[in-house]
């Protein structure tokens, strides 16, 4: 690199340039805050239902097989729109069916819900598939 | 090695080994079980092995940062490191913390180590990558704040360098930003919103920094190359990465309820994330032409051009490959994105962890360089792993290719559980990848054990 460009220029674009991206996002982080409350199905959130379903989803590590919203592992279907594919009673007798056994298929453990339980899983799956996700999956398999 | 304190580094760098080689063994019991479903059901059931796995090399890396930070920031700051003592007390707390964790995963059911780790009390887990039992979250923020204080004291008395401000101002960052790990709010929107701010300002911002940092040393000890030149490189690197990667976040909010004008600004931000991964390809192959020494320690030099080469291919390629929301649409939570993170993880960090160790570990064991017997085994491990991973992420994409194809493409989806069926033949060559994979990891750890002639540092 030519001698005009100092290495203090350079560690003064850093710096600038550092700190401009940040308050840029900030700022981003600001306008999709506001957006935010017409998408996200926050009213939901007024059940405990789905409060106490999201709770059940985290501490039995769901996230660890399945994706949610396109996140997650990549071992198992899609969970953002099973409520939408599957449907609620599907879902309880699903959970109550694991694991199937059948040799050398992907197995899902039984992770001993309450009947209460699963109703509040299925509420807060529900509740994922409200949200506007702008039209993702692209189709109902996930 | 000038400063003797700077012996610290090497228990770090033996245990991040250690676990290297636990993440790639439950790498593999996972690529069985994409194909044997059943294997090792009930005992290891997949999510326990992905949490060892995605887990075991998140500490791994952290190890082999602070080692290389207790390196090389006395160097470079030309003094004794604040306190040694304090960084093996820091170093052992960290090691049993994760071992628990560790033994928690596997030992007992998730649900139930929530419970007993008071999981109800302050919620964190059950997240992708922050599994970790609150508590042990807790633990790495005290030993990150142990760490930074011992850093940034040594930095503070001695002499400041581009290199040494850089790589403090990323591992600052990466603990600031992992105190977001504790914030989970019920709004599944806003928690994936804040958790990315974890996960990719993580790989795609403070952790470019250290990486730059890593390299430009190295690159300082290995060509001889004008430390004013390298600097000048590492700043224009280092600005390229944070101005297209903070933004860049963006590629994240496409589908997850964010507002839509993220479709513009990620992909057009995170378009240009593979600049800085390609500057630094060219930073390492330019300085390495223009050495001015011929260092005994060729295995290093050749880390770090492989980290060049491999960062730009496994961040910069495969990241373009899929970060324009259109494609993304389709290839979200694919095969797709496990073939990038594979490349990337290995390419950017893990390669710029073993070129640290690959130089600075000879000088902690007293010699300028391996002896030439060893190197050559060491470059085996090289070309093993990294042709390897190689492989691994092909076939991924392959399988990624096809899965997009028969599941969302087609006029006639196919379910998930089908379309994996389809592509199982893929799922075995990466695990056959796989298997040659940790063949080089032995390889090039049994390259630590062997002898010949020595020159003394
Ligand atoms: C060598 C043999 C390896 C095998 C067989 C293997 C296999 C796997 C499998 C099956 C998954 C889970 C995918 C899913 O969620 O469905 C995974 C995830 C992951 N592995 Fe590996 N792995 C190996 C080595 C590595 C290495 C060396 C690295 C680091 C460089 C690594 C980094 C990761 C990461 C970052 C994830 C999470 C990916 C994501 O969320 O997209 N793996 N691996
Ligand atoms: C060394 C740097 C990088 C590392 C270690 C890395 C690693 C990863 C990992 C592990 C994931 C999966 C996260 C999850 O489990 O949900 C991911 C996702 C992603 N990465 Fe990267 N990445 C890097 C750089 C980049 C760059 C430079 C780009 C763009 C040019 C990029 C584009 C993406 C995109 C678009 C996704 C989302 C995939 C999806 O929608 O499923 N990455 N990355
Ligand atoms: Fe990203």
């Amino acid at each position: 690199m030519s001698s005009t460009f100092t290495t203090s220029a350079a560690r003064n674009i850093f710096y600038g340039g550092a700190v401009f991206s940040f308050l840029l996002f900030l700022a981003l982080t600001y306008q999709t805050e506001r957006v935010l409350p017409e998408r996200d199905q926050r009213a939901q959130l007024d059940n405990p239902q789905v409060v106490a379903g999201k709770r059940i989803w985290e501490v039995n590590n769901c996230i660890g097989c399945h994706s949610l919203l396109g996140e997650g592992a990549y071992f198992a279907p899609e969970l953002g729109n099973v409520y939408k594919r599957r449907g609620p009673d599907f879902i309880k007798a699903w959970m109550q069916a694991q694991p199937t056994g059948a040799p050398g298929r992907r197995q899902m453990p039984q992770f001993n819900l309450s009947e209460k339980e699963l109703d509040d899983l299925v509420a807060f799956l529900k509740y994922a598939s409200e949200i506007n996700t702008a039209k993702w999956p692209p189709n109902i398999e996930g | 090695m000038k400063y003797t304190s700077q012996a610290v580094a090497k228990p770090y760098f033996i245990a991040a080994m250690g676990l290297f080689v636990a993440q790639v063994l439950f790498g593999l019991i996972m690529g069985l079980q994409y194909v044997i479903g059943d294997f090792l059901f009930p005992h290891i059931p997949f999510n326990v092995a992905r949490m060892v796995h995605t887990n075991a090399l998140i500490v791994w890396l952290l190890m082999g940062f602070m080692g290389s930070a207790y390196y090389l920031v006395p160097e470079e700051a030309e003094t004794e490191l604040h306190s040694p003592k304090l960084a093996l007390i820091l170093f052992w707390v960290f090691l049993i913390a994760a071992a628990l964790t560790v033994i928690g995963y596997l030992a007992v059911p998730y649900a139930t180590l929530a419970r007993i780790t008071g999981n109800d009390l302050l919620p964190t887990m059950g997240r992708e990558f922050l599994e970790q039992p609150t508590i042990t979250k807790i633990g790495i923020v005290i030993v990150a704040l142990g760490f930074l204080y011992n850093i940034s004291m040594t930095f503070l008395k001695g002499k400041k360098t581009a290199i040494t401000s850089v790589l403090l101002l990323g591992l600052w960052g990466l603990a600031i930003f992992f105190l977001f790990s504790f914030y989970n709010p019920h709004n599944l929107v806003r928690d994936k919103f804040y958790w990315w701010w974890v996960v990719h300002l993580w790989v795609e911002g403070v952790w470019e920094l250290i990486l730059g940092a890593l390299l430009a040393f190295v690159l300082i000890k290995v060509t001889g190359v004008d430390r004013e030149v390298i600097e000048k490189w590492l700043y224009v690197i280092v600005t390229l990465a944070l101005v297209t990667g903070m933004i860049g976040t963006g590629h994240h909010y496409f589908w997850i309820g964010a507002p839509e004008f993220w479709h513009w600004w990620g992909s057009i931000f995170s378009a240009l994330e593979p600049v800085p991964f390609f500057a630094m390809t060219l930073f390492a192959f330019n300085m390495v032409n223009r050495r001015r020494r011929e260092h005994p320690n060729r295995a290093a030099t050749l880390w770090a051009l492989g980290t060049g080469v491999m960062a730009f291919l496994g961040a910069g390629v495969w990241g373009f490959m899929h970060t324009l929301a259109p494609v993304n649409y389709y290839t979200h939570g694919t095969q797709i994105t496990a073939a990038h993170g594979h490349m990337a993880f290995y390419g950017a960090y893990v390669m710029v962890v073993i070129t640290m160790i690959s130089y600075a570990m000879p000088l902690m064991r007293g010699r300028a360089a391996n002896s030439n017997k060893a190197q050559v085994v060491e470059m085996w491990g090289f070309w093993l792993m990294t042709v390897s991973m190689v492989f691994i992420t092909l076939f991924l994409t392959a399988a990624g290719i096809l899965q997009v194809w028969l599941q969302r493409v087609s006029e006639t989806p196919m379910s998930f559980m089908a379309t994996q069926d389809q592509i199982a033949l893929f799922y075995w060559m990466r695990e056959v990848s796989g298997v040659i994979f940790l063949i080089g990891l032995v390889v090039y750890l049994i390259s630590f054990f062997v002898k010949g002639e020595e020159q003394a540092a």
